[in-house]
């Protein structure tokens, strides 16, 4: 069995050698490359928040309030912006993490061995075409493939509502979540898929010695046995789909309103910047355009505070092993 | 053992790396001198990056003066200028002449370009529509909210306008095509100028918006019934539907190279501080009414004359040589009138130590 190579006790065999220069010099590298990383993370914040003093004090707590935004008269306000790169993110979330979690299932406990390589290796190559590339393809084939069918047969199935209001255009919010949820799902579902392969044999076994269906291990054993490394999976998509920019860029439509409606144009931090950062020339406007940069430093922060508290949560109820 | 090896097999890769790294920059290369090994840094607007390219490589051919153009955009190009890690900006827009004293610096227009509002209705063939600054402001405003207004429809007798929705593009990104098409609606419209105002980005009233003259120009083909903008290289060569403006003389034109020179021609350069010149809405019965001029920035007073002399002559080269090329990407070159005042501007503004760097 080749389990052992990843078993976790590890740390008897790693006291023995802990002495040798190799290891003293490794753990130095390591920590100066972890310091490195803490120090860049403050760096970032603090020029963040020393260019955008001019914005902060001239709009205050109603910059994230507001979602006027008028270059012309220099009035900013975030709130548009990160209405959208939540919504987009959610909606990017609910499409990718089931389908990834079957994905990954489908690999590790139903295809055949050669089939499974096969899949893999293909999931994982979506992971390296450019965001361009997918933004591209987004407006070009993706968006008019939504406006001729998926959202005609949403609004006829689930009437315009506030949800599914508007023309089709094909454009939009929810054209922007389904190209994230595609462009997050190979991340997703290849770090799930290590973790279900991580989960024992013999615990697995045992499971379907006792008469337990697939299904039942999967849900019973393997989803709680990996429900930390799935979880990891998931932030990871997040992480990724809350700052991408050109793909969302080319297919959200870049409209600075509110609009509840999926299917009308909205914006996200992350577009607003890519579109509007190159030719801002006024220093309020610059000023404004990094608070937003900031904005989305604390929003990505919240979200992986709200994730630690969560499964720190779990782990107390027994829910992960 | 094994991991021992790898690590020290990488530590001689990365060794070897880093030497390899050391000789690809043969001493030499830097830092030469005489005009030929000169390197002229410049940075600025997008809009004009392929010719500018263009220029910059068969100038190089010929004389061996390397030209850097950077399109990190015109706000992005006046900043550096302003900081001095660039021999010259370039700009879309042009700088108010307060703003060009502040810095010392000296501006002058490169290469013009024009902006086409283009449509997408089903039945109407290139150049069939007939649109008012009025209807183009209306359309914009979102007061105009059919094809088939009484307004439009005025305007084009004979032509069969639909009972349709008109769907409004604009750009996403800040631009220097928004600033030149807004800049004609806050010419001509009060509404506009009232409600909107103009900008490289400015808060549309109505419509989706897409990313670049490619974003724009996909939702104007895909959609019926819409109406956008892009520049004119842009509709030309993708062969878009453009639309015929009324000028200021009443006349209607269509967008060529010769209206967007006849707007230049009309344009009174000489009395203009700073060459700050806006090409909507010209006089002139052929002038296309919505052009614009790109803007190179330098600073009046360098110490570095070399370097100062070598960034004339590129322009002055590309003035006088570069017409050409500059009409096979669907630029306008500037009127000879335009470039006669540029040169003695050249004269009368720019020192280096002191000493005039053009003569």
């Amino acid at each position: 069995m080749a389990v052992d190579a990843r078993q976790p006790n590890s740390e008897s065999a790693g006291s023995r050698k802990q002495k040798s220069p190799a290891n003293m010099l490794f753990r130095a590298l390591g920590a100066v490359c972890c310091g490195a990383i803490l120090l860049l993370m403050a760096g970032i914040l603090l020029e963040l928040l020393s260019n955008s003093q001019m914005s902060i004090r001239t709009f205050g707590w109603r910059f994230l309030t507001s979602a006027a935004w008028d270059p012309v008269v220099s009035k900013f306000g975030a709130l548009s912006s990160i209405y959208g790169t939540i919504v987009s993110t959610l909606i990017a979330l609910v499409v990718a993490v089931p389908m990834s979690l079957v994905v990954a299932l489908f690999l590790v406990e139903l295809a055949p061995k050669k089939l499974a390589g096969v899949f893999g290796t293909a999931i994982e190559l979506l992971a390296a075409i450019p965001s361009i590339i997918y933004g591209m393809w987004g407006l070009f084939v993706f968006a008019p493939f939504m406006a001729d069918h998926i959202q005609p047969a949403l609004q006829r199935w689930f009437g315009a509502g506030p949800l599914f209001s508007g023309p089709p255009m094909g454009i939009g919010m929810l054209t922007a979540g389904m190209i994230l949820a595609l462009m997050i799902l190979p991340f997703i579902s290849s770090v799930m898929r290590d973790v279900l392969q991580m989960v024992p044999p013999v615990i697995k076994e045992s499971a379907y010695g006792l008469g337990a269906t697939t299904w039942e291990v999967t849900k019973d054993v393997s989803i709680p046995y990996g429900l930390r490394g799935m979880m990891g999976a998931i932030f990871l998509g997040l992480g990724r789909a809350i700052g991408e920019t050109m793909a969302v860029t080319f297919v959200i439509g870049n409209d600075h309103k509110l609009a509840t409606s999926l299917f009308a144009s909205g914006n996200t931090i992350a577009s607003t910047l890519a579109n509007e950062f190159t030719e801002a020339s006024e220093p309020l406007y610059l000023s404004s355009l990094v608070e937003l940069g900031l904005a989305l430093f604390l929003i990505t922060a919240v979200f992986q505070i709200i994730a630690q508290l969560w499964l720190r949560y779990a782990d107390r109820n027994g829910g992960a092993r | 053992m094994i991991s021992r090896w790898t690590l020290s097999l990488s530590i001689l890769a990365i060794a070897a790396i880093a030497g390899c790294g050391k000789q690809a920059n043969p001493p030499g290369t830097l830092g030469n001198t005489g005009t030929t090994g000169v390197t002229i840094n410049g940075a600025g607007a997008t809009f004009p990056y392929p010719i500018y390219a263009k220029w910059a490589d068969k100038y190089n051919q010929l004389t061996g003066v390397k030209v850097n153009y950077q399109s990190i955009g015109s706000g992005g190009g006046v900043q550096q200028i302003k900081a001095g890690t660039v021999d010259f900006g370039a700009s879309d827009a042009p700088l108010k002449s307060d703003e060009l004293d502040k810095a010392d610096l000296l501006q002058f227009p490169m290469v013009m370009g024009g902006v086409v509002p283009v449509v997408n209705v089903k039945g109407i063939a290139p150049g069939c529509l007939q649109l008012t600054s009025d209807i183009l402001a209306g359309i914009y405003l979102g007061t105009i909210k059919k094809w088939n207004d009484p307004a439009v429809v005025k305007e084009n007798p004979g032509v069969t306008l639909p009972d349709k929705d008109i769907t409004v593009v604009s750009r996403a990104d800040g631009s220097g095509t928004t600033w030149i098409f807004t800049n004609y609606l806050d010419a001509t419209s009060k509404d506009w100028h009232a409600k909107v105002g103009f900008g490289k980005s400015v808060n549309w009233p109505v419509g989706i918006r897409g990313k670049g003259n490619e974003g724009v120009a996909a939702y104007v083909q895909r959609l019926d019934g819409t109406i956008g903008y892009v520049e004119y290289a842009y509709a030309s060569q993708n062969k878009m539907s453009y639309v015929k403006l009324r000028n200021k003389a009443g006349k209607y034109v269509a967008p060529s190279i010769e209206s967007f020179q006849a707007a230049a021609a009309g344009a009174d350069w000489a009395k203009a501080p700073g060459f700050y010149v806006v090409l909507t809405n010209q006089p002139g019965e052929k002038s296309w009414p919505i052009s614009g001029a790109t803007y190179i920035i330098v600073h009046r007073k360098t110490d570095k004359p070399e370097i100062a002399k070598a960034t004339l002559d590129f322009f002055n080269w590309s003035y006088t040589h570069g017409t050409d090329m500059a009409k096979e990407l669907d630029y306008v070159p500037m009127p000879e009138g335009v470039v006669k005042l540029v040169t003695e501007k050249w004269k009368s503004d720019l020192t280096a130590n002191g000493k005039p760097v053009w003569e």
